[in-house]
């Protein structure tokens, strides 16, 4: 009832839109998407034809332009997961390994400590989050080499143990800050009320802040996840024994030693590692665009 | 790394006021508690290794006899250094071109996306997710061909009857420009920012000005793009520092050597051949601190300069 009359009660009449003939708007809105589809094709285009190139048969890799072939083979796929002395299937499970510790150890240590910064009160909260930012905009580098020669010497070359427990101590800044600036957002009417209901700090932590969280949490699994995924200067540096290879490991050595002739084996072992991450992206999109919806922007 | 969040640039955290009684007792230990793996982490992992990277970069070690003190030779050595002057010289460039040119494409991709459009998530999704492979091996590898002597571009071209183009990431005048190219496709999660700032103009700001008789243009430079200005900023601040340590591009794509003839010889690829290949630590490190101490100067710089172009809601 009320809505009919506010629309009527509220027209836009100074709109410049509505003016103008609808044709041109249709026509205006056809050329946007034939713009936008055109720049996606051409960014989008080496990939799909790379995955179409790995469907070929080893000859034919490079046999034309287009994506679709006469002959489909999933020849390249078989090679590709032992070929020489390479071996994908267990790169796949060392990339799994290292990557899910990251997440969990970033989601637990990240959390707990934005928690502290965005709920409680203490001294130095100024100072110590000032040190959050300034860590965030510290390069890796500095810390690269000493990192090294001490895990070096703790005998954790050639374990996971550099590419996961790091992230055990929330050393990555940026998801710190990224779960406080969400976790702000939150009314605090529900801690109070929780806190009168008996819950200590943990509890509100846990019950109540943790679970509505979860689009900061998705974010943080997500990057976490690609991050990790495509690491390639910690893996190089810290898994010189080819059986904890990762798949990014695998794919670079395996570039190395490609011809004409291996491409199409080498872009279906790229093509399987890409995978995940479109997999991941997909089931977390939804979670993903809220986080960044309402933490990007107070 | 892509990061896609925009924060408001506040350095600490608003202090809620105190309140009395209860609650408070009690909170100091909680955030004791609750920040025990990030304190931990912060003294071992990040101001530890810090200072003792400080203190290497005086000594010459090799990882196999005790470090040796040599004062400021490092430093002396890297000032000498004719390759060290073209790591910074190829990532200065990089860095100059690509982060102003990232933030261009990923506004105007932005701006066409923002308005009442169909399959707009659709569009969303495929524009960001290049984003989430831009730093994989598997897209450099694919460049490396795709900009090859016989790949995918060239034969593009050919097509067009263009030939004899040969190799683009062998070419040492254009294999920058490659790696340029790379990481620019990876431009959704800075496109996704803007565009999240552009739905938050507040439409009786445009409308006002398009009664006052405000074109397209002038409506975009007056009003939208200073309510972008804190975006931007941050886009600017991440976008410089993650291009200052950019590696896997680089390579994967010119083979771990930097090449050709150095011109793809980021900073953080000499620096790693420094350390890693040639064993020197205390050269490597040097590299590091000379890094952080420029890219503090930056960001301080920048910090700075945010006064005079940034520009925050409250006006209004």
């Amino acid at each position: 009832m009320s809505t009919a009359q506010t629309r009527v009660a509220m027209p836009r009449p100074w709109s410049a839109e509505t003016q103008r003939p609808a044709r041109n708007k249709v026509l205006r809105g056809i050329i946007k998407h034939a713009v936008l589809i055109c720049f996606l094709l051409i960014m989008l285009y080496p990939l799909l034809w790379m995955v179409g190139a790995s469907f070929r048969p080893g000859n034919q890799t490079f046999a034309g332009l287009g994506i679709f072939s006469d002959t489909y083979t999933a020849q390249n796929y078989a090679d590709g997961w032992s070929v020489g002395n390479l071996n994908f299937s267990r790169y796949f499970v060392n990339s799994a390994i290292i990557t899910v510790g990251a997440i969990l150890g970033n989601l637990v240590a990240c959390s707990l400590t934005a928690y502290a910064f965005a709920r409680l009160e203490f001294r130095f909260k100024g100072v110590l989050f000032g040190l959050v930012i300034a860590t965030m905009l510290l390069p890796q580098h500095v810390t690269l080499i000493p990192k090294y020669i001490i895990f070096n010497q703790m005998g954790w070359v050639n374990t996971y143990l550099p590419l996961v427990v790091p992230h055990w101590f929330a050393v990555d800044a940026f998801f710190v800050f990224l779960m406080v600036q969400f976790i702000r957002t939150l009314p605090k009417s529900l801690d109070e009320s929780a806190r009168i209901d008996g819950c200590g700090h943990w509890g509100i932590f846990w019950r109540i802040v943790l679970p509505m969280s979860l689009p900061a949490i998705g974010t943080t699994a997500m990057f976490t996840f690609v991050a990790a995924w495509n690491d390639l200067l910690g893996p190089l540096l810290y898994l010189p024994r080819s059986d904890l290879w990762t798949v990014s490991l695998g794919l670079n050595s395996f570039l190395d030693q490609t011809g004409q002739s291996t491409y199409g084996t080498l872009f279906a072992m790229a093509t399987l590692s890409l995978a995940p991450i479109v997999g991941f992206f997909i089931a977390s999109q939804r979670l993903l665009v809220e986080g960044i919806a309402t933490t990007g922007l107070k | 790394m892509t990061i896609t969040t925009v924060p408001e640039p506040v350095l600490a955290p608003s202090t809620t006021p105190r309140r009395r009684g209860g609650g408070r007792r009690g909170q100091g230990w909680a955030a004791f508690f609750f920040l025990i793996p990030w304190g931990a982490g912060i003294v071992l992992l990040t101001v530890g290794p810090m200072l003792y990277s400080l203190y290497l970069s005086f000594t010459s070690y090799d990882l196999l006899s005790a470090p040796e003190w040599v004062g400021l030779a490092n430093y002396e050595l890297m000032l000498a250094d004719p390759r060290f002057w073209k790591s910074v010289r190829v990532t200065l460039v990089y860095v100059v071109v690509f982060v102003p040119l990232l933030q261009v494409v990923s506004m105007l991709v932005a701006l066409l996306l923002n308005s009442r459009l169909r399959f707009l998530t659709g569009y969303r999704a495929l524009f960001y997710l290049p984003s989430l492979m831009g730093a994989s091996v598997a897209v450099a590898a694919l460049w490396r061909q795709v900009f090859g002597a016989e790949g995918l571009v060239n034969a593009v071209l050919g097509v067009f009857g263009v030939e004899g183009v040969g190799s683009w990431v062998g070419d040492p005048n254009r294999a920058l420009g490659t790696i340029i190219g790379l990481n620019l496709w990876a431009f959704g999660s800075t496109m996704i920012i803007y565009l999240a700032g552009l739905r938050q103009v507040p439409r009786e700001l445009l409308e006002a000005a398009e009664v006052d008789g405000a074109s397209r243009l002038r409506r975009f430079f007056s009003v939208t793009l200073p309510l972008m200005t804190p975006l931007a900023f941050f886009n600017v601040l991440m976008g410089t520092i993650n291009a200052f340590q950019s590696f896997t591009g680089a390579y994967v794509v010119s083979g771990g050597t930097g090449g050709p003839v150095d011109s793809t010889l980021f900073y953080t690829l000499y620096l790693y051949e420094r350390g890693f290949t040639q064993l020197q630590m205390g050269y490597a490190s040097a590299m590091a601190w000379i890094l952080l101490v420029v890219l503090a100067v930056v960001t301080g710089l920048f910090f700075r300069s945010s006064r005079y172009w940034v520009h925050y809601g409250d006006e209004s």
